[in-house]
């Protein structure tokens, strides 16, 4: 019943949070950028609460990806390159810090 | 008409990122997430940059876009399966729902 | 050897000139970086040489892209199904697939494509005995050849074409 009522109530939000993206006035890209950002929020409330380090280590890979995303819809409504040289940037050191997250994870030193 | 394509397909993309992050939310347990939020965001952010190559064509922009496709379909699944095993060796439980568990013989193993 | 290393260090430069544009600054750091990432990484070898010069692998390469795409778009498909419905069906658990792959690029390919298709995550290789090991979110069958079959046969034929 309980976890029924949260469904209820998430399923509210995301209806409410929709129906204001396409019905408030504002600029193209920030409509387009909205959703990321509550994705982003989301993220960040799994660190927050994650029960185990692995949860916390899984949404910070996914924070990562999220963020190269964003810079990607950046540089196309912005009409600024210079954001997907930060994209690159971003993508390959999210990779190296994670495989380095799973080192530390699994408790063995980085050269093995 | 490029353009319009191009927006579409970031917006698909986009979808498939924001359902990703409610299964982060709503999963039990590290494996289910890592499975939830690693496919939908890895075609998500792919999804994404293929919508700004179909957008800006094959110019310095569009052809790094193709670059980041390709490494984030080679690397996601790396890190993920990193993460999987780093969190099963380190400990983590799965949740009271599963059925089997053959992977712990092996790890007792050694 | 040395006319490899000339040809590596012209196909560097020119993807730095695709990707920076034509300036005088450009050019000059292209020319040095190109000479210094050759001397250093260019004697890394590929494991079998043979197999490089075989125009039937790539035909077959363009197929398994194609297969993947697929399996790729379903599996989206199938776990936003599992996320938006109210009692999520899953039934989670590890199991094992048996594989007779064994180079590095064949056995990194085939962990990557179980990854992205529906419902399954590699977690680990046993490379000695062949065996990868696979946690599925909703388990239809425990015994390893039913398991084989379902997840990861439809890749591995064709992965042993591309790496006999």
């Amino acid at each position: 019943m309980k976890t029924f009522i949260k469904y209820v109530l998430g399923l509210v939000l995301v209806a409410l949070f929709i129906f204001l993206n396409f019905t408030v006035k504002m600029d193209l890209p920030i409509r387009f950028l909205n959703p990321m950002i509550l994705s982003l929020v989301l993220c960040l409330y799994r660190i927050f609460i994650g029960p185990s380090p692995a949860d916390r280590a899984v949404a910070t890979d996914i924070l990562g990806l999220l963020i190269v995303g964003i810079c990607g819809i950046l540089s196309v409504f912005k009409n600024a390159a210079f954001f997907i040289d930060i994209s690159i940037a971003w993508a390959l050191q999210s990779f190296i810090g994670n495989l380095a997250l799973a080192k530390y994870l699994e408790g063995k030193k980085f050269d093995e | 008409m490029n353009e319009i394509i191009g927006k579409i397909i970031i917006s698909i993309g986009i979808i498939a990122d924001f359902i990703g992050c409610i299964g982060l939310i709503r999963f039990p347990d590290v494996y289910t997430r890592l499975q939830a939020s690693t496919k939908c965001v890895t075609l998500g952010t792919c999804g994404i940059f293929f919508g700004v190559f179909v957008h800006s064509g094959f110019t310095s922009l569009g052809i790094k876009a193709l670059l980041i496709v390709i490494f984030v379909f080679l690397t996601s699944p790396v890190s993920s399966h990193a993460l999987a095993r780093a969190a099963y060796r380190s400990g983590v439980k799965m949740c009271d729902k599963s059925v089997c568990d053959e992977y712990k013989s092996q790890v007792d193993r050694g | 050897m040395i006319y490899r290393k000339i040809f590596l260090t012209l196909l560097i430069f020119v993807i730095w000139i695709i990707l920076s544009g034509v300036e005088l600054y450009n050019i000059l750091v292209g020319i040095f970086c190109s000479i210094l990432i050759v001397l250093l990484f260019g004697d890394i070898n590929i494991q079998n040489q043979w197999t490089v010069n075989k125009p039937q692998r790539y035909l077959w390469f363009i197929y398994y892209f194609i297969v993947f795409l697929y399996e790729v778009i379903k599996a989206n498909l199938d776990v936003a199904y599992r996320i938006i419905l109210p009692n999520m069906p899953i039934k989670p658990g590890i199991v094992r697939v048996k594989t007779k792959l064994k180079s590095d690029a064949g056995l990194t390919l085939l962990a990557n494509s179980i990854t992205l298709t529906p419902g399954t995550l590699s977690v680990d290789i046993d490379k000695d005995n062949g065996y990868i090991y696979v946690h599925w979110i909703y388990v239809r069958d425990i015994n390893i050849e039913e398991t084989t079959k379902k997840i990861s046969w439809k890749f591995e034929k064709i992965l042993l074409k591309i790496f006999p």
